[in-house]
């Protein structure tokens, strides 16, 4: 998802008082679902703010607005307030915080939720804060215990120490710090004084998903719980017709079942049970209203848009004159298939309906929104519904769904029950099949050169589906384009003597959704295929001709472009029999230069190293910034490489399971060698931002070891001609 | 009536026999680090040991296992299993981690047959594990860094 916040920048100034706004009345805390836990489940007893909690155990931990399935928030905001109390690593901890839209708000948001790489930029000065501010009142406790000034007062590791040689540990001085006020302004540590941020951190919740001991909500067992398969239209759009249940309730274990608006619900008392009645269900669907184009009409529609004037989304100087007095004129069109995310633990849920309240577990991403749709779907207020953050098998933007759909299938299943404990459990074919995919899009790319062989005009035009458009999140629409469909197709790094870029928004019936790095996913591959193909034919290098075309005002990316040609040792994409391709890709307010080394297999591009310079502002954790840079790389290739969605004439999904949506397997997993920029600006995001040039990066090594850019991703797809609709 | 060896201790289930071992595991016996993924046997989420042998648990019915014994992530002993896990923490090898049990087993088993495996060796025996976060840059990292400790 792309950031929300018109203006982020601001909107994290606007934070500057938030931490003091913590210190909740008694009555607003009780009011809160955060009140159980700012009160003490466990056995804290220093609270001073919502995020933290010391106890006499000495631990101190921190609690985590942002669902953690795999980018590293527990550790990366637990590193924020560690560093401002001046706590001992092996201290902290970290839990997910409870569903509370104003305390845990996303700041770029201005609701709970994750997304958008979003959780360290948003949360730096807010966690920061939230550390200093407990530091500070752990410091009071001491100075009034040992009758000495605060000022005369070290903190280090854990411990508070005074030159008379009295010290003691945060969980000692738990107690005394809780009668302390909380101060209005704690004075935060200039950078020169950090001695966690910018070190790489342990992961906190690496020994836990080491040994099978890490929850998730596929692990939640309530007493007497039920699990639920649902039966989900085999069409976008279709909708149950009638449903013969005699079978599937002959199925021993099969409970009870229901028709919802997902469709028709399963109730086992155990997964096998619900999943073979499922199976034994009779449906007869009404298609009258589904999506039955297959993906061949909608790419040949989409390329057919694509050549037409479309909504003006970017431009400058005269394109038309530019290409009339152009030397050489080059155009392109490139196809990118809907995608699935597929996170390894498919979408699931875990409600206890209690009739006048409601227990949730879920891996919810959008907890705001979530949290209402459940309450709503069950007749309840807010208040009355807890919702527990869990653990999430990988989301990659799934498990942030603007409808709500997955809370409200929950929901559903716990009102057509009546009180009860229920698991919701997607199937990997409900999954593949289930649409919110990355959307279907073709780019049309025209460019122009002069007698020079520089460029003189850029035009892409952009055809795909909106994904905010009609949504809860229609307001990120700007002057009629979704900035998701069009991000890094503009403000692109590089000074264009004349440009032209326009989206057409398209129908179709297929749900679509964010996919880790949502529009860069298709505009940094079209974008920087077209452009090498420019300067291969302005007979320019790829990393000098990028260099000589980036903005004045855009030092960020020459500098990454630069290190990265440094540790890559570019001298041009010739490598023996392999070649090197070169992409440069901004997403999120991080910079990403990338160089990936390839050769040829069985017509298959084989990536042997990728090189990869970010900046990322200040790198908060470099390790994991590493981890994800890593990670977007071999989830880049996956797609690449290997993925696609297709429906089929009549409008189903073609694919099914990983046996038809392969995902990348270590033999596939290039090298990854990754340099980070040292800076001091504002941190930006990291969990996506690996992704968008890994793909042009093989592309450009493709062409240059075959002699023709790949047109259509998935390379296993074969290259088609979308000709005329 | 199934009766099979689950981690060193007899146990005995009544369900019907063509129930998958993964749901036996999880819903039955709470095993809960066995995960599923796939069900077809594509994704080794569910990788347990079957006399030793890693195996996938989503297509293995549970008549199959009468008289077995059967090696969960939970029940995971002896120096190669101590040596990987050690090996994947001290490199934060899990994002997400959802996947990571059935790595940890795979590799595991990997190292009781092979002590000092190449890459070639590493892809074979864990092609059949996938990780959506692409955390196998450092499983195999973690897998050399585990035989070197053995060997050391």
């Amino acid at each position: 998802m792309t950031k929300i916040a018109p203006n982020r920048r601001e909107m994290l100034a606007g934070a500057a008082g938030l931490v003091i706004g913590l210190a909740l009345p008694g009555a607003a805390r009780a009011q809160s679902g955060a009140a159980a836990v700012i009160r003490g489940e466990a056995d804290a007893v220093f609270a001073p703010n919502a995020f933290i909690r010391v106890a006499p155990d000495n631990t101190v931990t921190v609690l985590i607005k942002h669902i953690e399935f795999g980018q590293g928030p527990m550790t990366g905001l637990a590193t924020l307030v560690a560093e401002e109390m001046d706590a001992s690593w092996d201290q902290m901890r970290a839990e997910h915080a409870p569903s509370d839209p104003q305390i845990y708000a996303n700041l770029a948001f201005g609701i709970q939720g994750t997304g958008g790489s979003t959780a360290i930029a948003n949360a730096y000065l807010q966690m920061r804060r939230a550390g200093a501010a407990a530091r500070a009142m752990l410091v009071a406790a001491a100075a009034a215990r040992w009758g000495v000034p605060a000022g005369e007062i070290a903190v280090a590791e854990g411990i508070l120490s005074h030159p008379s040689g009295k010290s003691a540990s945060f969980g000692e001085l738990a107690e005394a710090a809780a009668g302390q006020a909380a101060p209005e302004a704690p004075r935060l540590k200039e950078p020169s004084e950090f001695r966690l941020i910018g070190t790489d951190r342990p992961r906190l919740d690496s020994r836990a998903k080491s040994t099978g001991t890490a929850k998730f909500t596929i692990d939640v067992y309530r007493e007497g719980m039920l699990t639920v398969a649902v039966a989900h239209p085999p069409k976008f759009g279709a909708v149950v017709a009638s449903v013969d249940e005699t079978a599937a309730l002959a199925v021993a274990g099969v409970e009870r079942v229901a028709r919802i608006g997902a469709g028709v619900a399963v109730y086992g008392r155990n997964t096998w049970a619900a999943l073979q009645g499922r199976d034994a269900l009779e449906i007869d669907w009404d298609e009258s209203a589904a999506e039955t184009r297959s993906t061949d009409e909608l790419a040949r529609i989409f390329a057919e848009a694509a050549r037409r004037p479309a909504t003006p989304v970017e431009g400058g100087g005269d394109v038309d004159a530019a290409f009339a007095a152009a030397a050489t004129t080059h155009e392109a069109e490139f196809e990118f298939p809907y995608l699935a995310h597929a996170p390894l633990e498919p979408l699931d849920a875990v409600i206890e309906h209690r009739g006048d309240s409601a227990e949730l577990w879920m891996g919810s991403q959008l907890q705001t929104v979530d949290h209402q749709v459940v309450a709503g779907a069950l007749g309840l207020d807010p208040a009355q519904v807890r919702i527990n953050t869990m653990l999430a098998g990988g989301s990659f933007g799934r498990r942030a769904q603007p409808t709500s759909h997955l809370a409200a299938e929950i929901g559903e299943i716990a009102r057509a029950a009546g009180p009860g404990a229920y698991k919701l459990l997607w199937t990997r074919e409900d999954d593949i099949t289930g649409g919110h995919y990355r959307p279907l899009t073709v780019h049309r790319l025209r460019g122009a050169l002069n007698a020079e062989g520089r460029i003189s005009a850029w035009e892409n035009t952009i055809a795909n589906q909106s994904i905010v458009a009609g949504s809860p999140f229609e307001m990120l629409m700007q002057d009629g384009v979704d900035a998701t469909s069009v991000e890094g197709a503009r403000d692109m790094p590089y000074a264009w003597p004349a440009h032209r870029v326009s989206w057409a928004r398209m129908e179709a019936g297929v749900p679509v959704l964010w996919w880790r790095s949502v529009g860069h996913t298709h505009t940094a591959y079209a974008t920087e295929v077209f452009l090498d193909e420019l300067l291969a034919k302005g007979g320019q290098d790829a990393v000098e001709g990028r260099l000589r075309l980036i903005r004045g005002d855009r030092p960020r990316d020459r500098a990454v472009l630069e290190r990265v040609a440094e540790i890559s040792g570019w001298q041009g994409p010739g490598r023996g029999d392999r070649a090197l391709g070169v992409a440069l890709h901004k997403s999120f307010g991080t910079h990403v230069a990338m160089i990936a080394e390839v050769s040829e297999a069985d017509g298959m591009p084989k990536v042997h190293k990728v090189w990869a310079a970010v900046d990322c502002g200040v790198a908060v954790n470099p390790n994991i910034i590493r981890a994800q840079v890593e990670g977007g790389v071999g989830y880049g290739l996956s797609a690449a490489l290997h993925n696609e969605l297709t429906l089929e004439e009549g409008g189903r999904v073609a694919q099914t399971n990983f046996d038809t949506y392969p995902l990348l397997r270590i033999p596939e997993m290039p090298v990854v060698e990754v340099s980070i920029i040292a800076s001091a600006e504002a941190p930006s995001g990291i969990g996506e931002p690996g992704v968008p040039p890994l793909a042009p990066a093989v592309g450009n090594a493709w062409r240059v070891l075959t002699g023709a850019a790949k047109r259509r991703l998935p390379f296993a797809a074969p290259e088609r001609d979308l000709g005329r609709a | 009536m199934t009766d099979f060896k689950l981690n060193g201790r007899e146990v005995s289930l009544s369900i019907p026999e063509d129930t998958p071992l993964l749901w036996a595991l999880r819903d039955e016996l709470r095993m809960t680090g066995t995960k599923f993924g796939c069900g077809i046997a594509q994704c080794g989420a569910c990788t347990v040991m079957i006399d030793g042998v890693a195996s996938r648990a989503c297509v293995t019915p549970v008549a199959a296992v009468a008289g077995s014994e059967v090696t969960t992530i939970e029940g995971l002993e002896g120096r190669e299993a101590a040596a990987v896990r050690e090996a994947w923490v001290a490199i934060d090898v899990p994002q997400c981690g959802y996947c990571q049990s059935g790595q940890v087993v795979a590799a595991t088993a990997l190292l009781r047959e092979t002590p000092k495996p190449s890459d070639e060796d590493i892809d074979f025996a864990m092609e059949g594990n996938a990780c959506r976060c692409a955390s196998y840059v450092r499983i195999r990292q973690a897998i050399h860094d585990a035989a070197a400790k053995l060997e050391g």
